[in-house]
């Protein structure tokens, strides 16, 4: 028995010394911890490896709900020489407490402002870059070509159209949109949408940074047209029982229709439904409101207490180069924010980058754009009123005091 | 005995009481034998909707070799033996000898260290997470096996050095007495006759907390993160939403869970419901 | 099914005899001695995060950067906060529940204190829940309770009731948990009942069927009386485990739909872990702590009086 212990109290020891950098060793903390993106970093730090032979990369892996809060523990104490992290109020959250490194330097000296013009306003704060952006994704509607053409239903350019859309399938017993909100962050791509379509990104943003109140009028508008989707039914039902995952079969056994959900839902797609899936851009609701999109950004970093920061950056530069852009996106069918980079040709990424490259600009998405508090509580509001859409003002008041609380 | 015994009853009861017996236990262990036999169904009879109905295939074999196969189950097991061995190990070694000191030596803040030890024990360990994540953390232990295992010792602290002293209490004190005449050392009283005389109490202890450790979900949430560490219960609730509605294997994976402390209390038995019951004959 | 050799009875039987008094060297220092490893780790990893606990929930902190004073903030905030009364109804509609476990634990004690063949494997398996992850329990009715699939509704169905999602259900939610939590603290319960209904004296008893005292009155003033110390027990189990609850609600709701399900522990985990709200999250703990505190100095109470 006490050697069992002495055995486990080495193996800490031993994991505790190998976190401890030394020349030459770059520690890189990631949350790419799903199957796809596990092979293709894997190959990644080889190559980099092979590029740089007097380089010894410890590459942690972490799953994504622990890492958003041990990260902030790191970063305070003893962080790791790169970080996996998030573009948005994500990213300046640690930019303004002084947790990442200023890289606006690796930028220069690689060219990449040219190479990332659409995505450098995403890592910007300050007028300086914070990080290297690797992968971002679309949103959209996936939806069920098939049952569509058997209803005679064309793609829903407009609100109107969508709504016509939904009336039809709903007379035809298909529920019109699949949705799991038990972990309530699917529930934020319908709010973003919409008040993005209602009222612009401009706004959107403002909300996000807390400048808007909840109570204010065009936020209800845009829960009142969010209303013409929740009060006829239009949802699948009883959604607040299933994750996303579980929502997802309802629209392969062609019981419900459409899914708003990000472009990662893709590879799930069984092979059976070969060419009856199909994507489209959330139709417009104002027609003088420019078209903005949900594209989460998914980047990395060097925290600003790093003890190797010349490797670190030379595997940001390396992380930036267009070759591993490509050979990364390969692996996890997303976009590649390096404009030199080619993504995989499929037929959902095609339309993907033809929607973003013509977007009017871009979020990241409700939870990654705005406190994480108020993420929380709003979001379980949007819950709340996709059931029970008759406490809307009751909701909206609740929202209003966190906010008030949240950014004060 | 109460109620009185059926033996001397007609035919009748018996016999009604005997065929009642299995039907209670069915309706009792109805979900848990919904999962059973979910665990061996393929997944054609899932999708068909087949949840309930007599399966058309058994897929014992294949469905457990999947949950090994195709995620980190064995290492959540491997992660879960790792941690709850050496925390039994611990906890049950730190309290014998502090119940020992609690039952044996009469000194000033000796029912007041007991209340501690008890009060503690009883604590809503929500309390704790905060600080002890953060302890965790700046020693350099936080998703480690270590961590889990250093603070599992000291939160069972308290119901051990409860359970050993009371057990302890009850050891003859002229077996201590003469040794000391003779001059034998404390520590050696305490290692050459207290540590023979509780054995039955250690095994007893062991096998209890060996299930409360294993069980915990809470403090495999807040102290580990990686696959290589985390324990099999935050494992199983992980692997929940990879898995989409693949329920067989979900049911599967949660069998694969729930068998090492089944196989220990069923084993163990006796043993383990006298450490459960510890107090619950005495006023 | 438990004779008088098990540890526990024997420490019993013998406990009344008192400690020695140390006459040696080193007197004061030895008990000490045999208690600094537990006591260290104790103090270490329970103690201290209890009092650093209530500092805390005196600041706000969002787990880097500094501390800021807001003296009673927390509190006031936390008392104006819609979830807390959500989740403080929730954990006492759990407590009121919860006591539903000892007086069914009795039934089924009751019931299966009986000398037939197999019955001890009868006893086992009715035990068996309290063994199984709560996680696993969690699993298993969340499954069981699933609108399309789950059992419940198929049983509805049969009886022409309308199916309902429970777990999506506001009204439904807490109790639905609620019964997946009594599952295995009934089984509790009845072993508790069960070791107690095998110490019975069989005096009493046999002097109280002597007097023609029957059934209900038997077990209101002969049997349950001593059975008092199994009750107790079995009392201060279940309370601690209502208002501990948090394994259930974690896997099986999330604390949803709409927060309607959460109770303190679960509160404090969401503020602390997902809002980054450490301070907001301790003042939630402290509470939760002094709703305990009068169970546990009732419990000390009680039994350091059968001490002394």
């Amino acid at each position: 028995m006490k050697k069992l212990q002495t055995l486990l109290a080495a193996s800490a020891l031993s994991v505790t010394l190998s976190s401890m950098s030394y020349a030459g060793e770059l520690i890189i903390n990631s949350d790419a911890s799903d199957p796809a993106p596990k092979a293709a970093f894997a190959e990644i730090i080889t190559a980099f490896e092979k590029q740089n032979p007097d380089i010894k990369v410890t590459y942690n892996l972490y799953d994504h709900e622990g890492y958003k809060t041990t990260i902030r523990n790191w970063l305070v104490t003893s962080p790791p020489d790169v970080v996996f992290w998030y573009a948005g109020n994500r990213m300046k959250a640690f930019v303004d407490r002084g947790l990442f490194e200023d890289v606006t330097d690796v930028w220069d000296d690689n060219e990449l402002h040219q190479d990332f013009v659409s995505s450098k306003p995403a890592m910007t704060v300050d007028g300086k870059q914070w990080g290297v952006p690797y992968t971002y994704y679309q949103w959209g509607i996936y939806y069920r070509k098939d049952i569509f053409d058997k209803f005679g239903i064309s793609e829903p350019k407009t609100w109107d159209e969508l709504l016509a859309a939904s009336a039809t399938l709903k007379k035809n017993n298909i529920a019109p949109v699949s949705i799991g909100t038990k972990y309530l962050w699917t529930t934020a791509g319908w709010f973003d949408y919409i008040n993005l379509r209602v009222n612009g990104l401009a706004f959107h943003m403002d909300l996000m940074d807390g400048k808007v109140p909840y109570t204010d009028a065009r936020v209800k508008k845009t829960f009142e047209t969010w209303k013409q989707m929740v009060e006829p039914g239009y949802y699948l039902e009883n959604h607040a029982t299933y994750s996303w995952q579980e929502a997802q079969p309802f629209l392969y056994r062609g019981e419900a229709a459409m899914y708003l959900i990000g472009n990662f839902i893709t590879p799930n797609f069984p092979a059976e439904l070969e060419g009856k899936m199909a994507f489209m851009q959330f139709p417009v609701i104002n027609p003088e409101v420019g078209m903005a999109e949900d594209a989460p950004m998914d980047t990395i970093h060097i925290p600003s207490k790093a003890k190797n920061k010349v490797d670190a950056r030379k595997f940001l530069a390396f992380m930036a180069q267009p070759e591993n852009q490509t050979i990364i996106n390969k692996a996890l069918l997303q976009i590649p924010p390096n404009s030199k980079a080619k993504a995989v040709d499929n037929e959902f990424l095609n339309k993907g980058v033809a929607m973003l490259n013509s977007a009017d600009g871009t979020a990241q998405f409700f939870d990654r754009d705005t406190d994480p508090a108020m993420a929380k509580e709003a979001m379980k509001g949007f819950q709340e009123f996709m059931v029970k859409p008759e406490r809307l003002d009751s909701i909206l008041k609740r929202l209003e005091k966190v906010r008030k609380r949240t950014f004060k | 005995m109460y109620p009185k015994s059926i033996k001397n009853s007609s035919r009748f009861v018996n016999v009604a009481y005997r065929i009642s017996l299995p039907i209670t236990i069915l309706l009792w262990l109805m979900p848990l034998a919904a999962v059973m036999m979910t665990s061996i169904r393929s997944i054609q009879d899932i999708n068909q909707g087949n949840y309930w109905g007599w399966p058309t295939s058994f897929n014992f074999i294949e469905n457990y070799m999947m949950v090994f196969q195709s995620t980190e189950m064995g290492q959540y097991l491997l992660n879960s033996i790792l941690i709850t061995i050496p925390a039994v190990m611990g906890a049950v070694a730190l309290s014998t000898l502090a119940g020992f000191a609690l039952a044996k030596y009469k000194f000033k803040a000796n029912i007041w260290m007991l209340a501690i030890f008890i009060g503690g024990n009883f604590v809503p360990f929500q309390i704790l997470m905060i600080p002890v994540r953060d302890l965790t953390i700046s020693l350099g232990l936080y998703d480690t096996h270590m961590g889990l295992i250093m603070f599992h010792i000291a939160f069972q602290t308290g119901f051990c050095t409860l359970f050993m002293r009371n057990f302890i209490v009850g050891l003859p004190n002229e077996l201590l007495e003469s040794a000391r005449v003779d001059g034998v050392s404390e520590f050696k009283i305490f290692w050459h006759i207290v540590l023979p005389l509780v054995r039955p109490a250690l095994a007893a202890l062991s096998v209890l907390v060996f299930t409360f450790i294993w069980n915990d979900y809470f403090w495999a949430l807040v102290l580990v993160q990686s696959d290589t560490v985390r324990p099999v219960t935050a494992g199983l609730s992980s692997l929940q939403g990879q898995w989409l509605a693949s329920w067989n294997l979900i049911s599967a994976g949660a069998v694969v869970a729930a068998l090492p402390p089944v196989t220990l209390f069923f084993a163990m038995q006796r043993h383990f419901i006298a450490g459960l019951t510890l107090g619950a004959t005495k006023g | 099914m438990q004779d008088q050799n098990t540890p526990t009875l024997r420490a019993n039987q013998l406990r009344d005899k008192p400690p020695i008094t140390r006459r040696r060297f080193p007197k004061q220092l030895t008990p000490w001695l045999f208690m600094a490893p537990a006591l260290l780790l104790f103090s270490l990893y329970v103690l201290y995060p209890i009092i650093s606990s209530f500092i805390l929930s005196f600041y706000n902190w969002d787990g880097m950067g500094d501390k800021v004073w807001v003296g009673f903030g927390n509190y006031v905030e936390l008392f104006d906060s819609e979830t807390f009364w959500i989740a403080l109804k929730n954990n006492i509609i759990w407590m009121l529940l919860f006591m539903l476990a000892p007086p069914i634990g009795l039934a089924i004690a009751l019931f299966l204190n009986q000398e037939v063949r197999g019955i001890r494997l009868v006893k086992a398996l009715f035990f068996f829940p309290f063994v199984i992850s709560q996680v696993v329990i969690g699993l298993v009715f969340t499954w069981f309770y699933d609108p399309n699939l789950g059992l419940l509704n198929s049983i509805l169905e049969v009886f022409g009731i309308q199916t309902i999602a429970l777990l999506s259900s506001e009204e439904y939610v807490t109790y639905g948990i609620i019964a997946a939590g009594l599952w295995p603290q009934i089984a509790y319960c009845m072993i508790l009942y069960l070791t107690g209904l095998n110490s019975l004296s069989p005096d009493q008893i046999e002097a109280a069927r002597l007097d023609r005292a029957k059934g209900l009155k038997m077990l209101r003033y002969i049997i349950l009386p001593q059975l008092s110390p199994a009750t107790f027990i079995a009392v201060v189990v279940t309370v601690i485990g209502a208002l501990r609850s948090f394994d259930l609600v974690a896997t099986m709701t999330a604390g949803g739909p709409w927060g309607s399900s959460t109770v303190l522990a679960y509160m404090m985990y969401e503020e602390s872990i997902f809002n980054y709200r450490m301070g907001y999250g301790a003042a939630v703990a402290v509470v939760l702590f002094l709703i305990m505190a009068v169970y546990i100095a009732y419990f000390l109470t009680r039994m350091l009086r059968s001490e002394s």
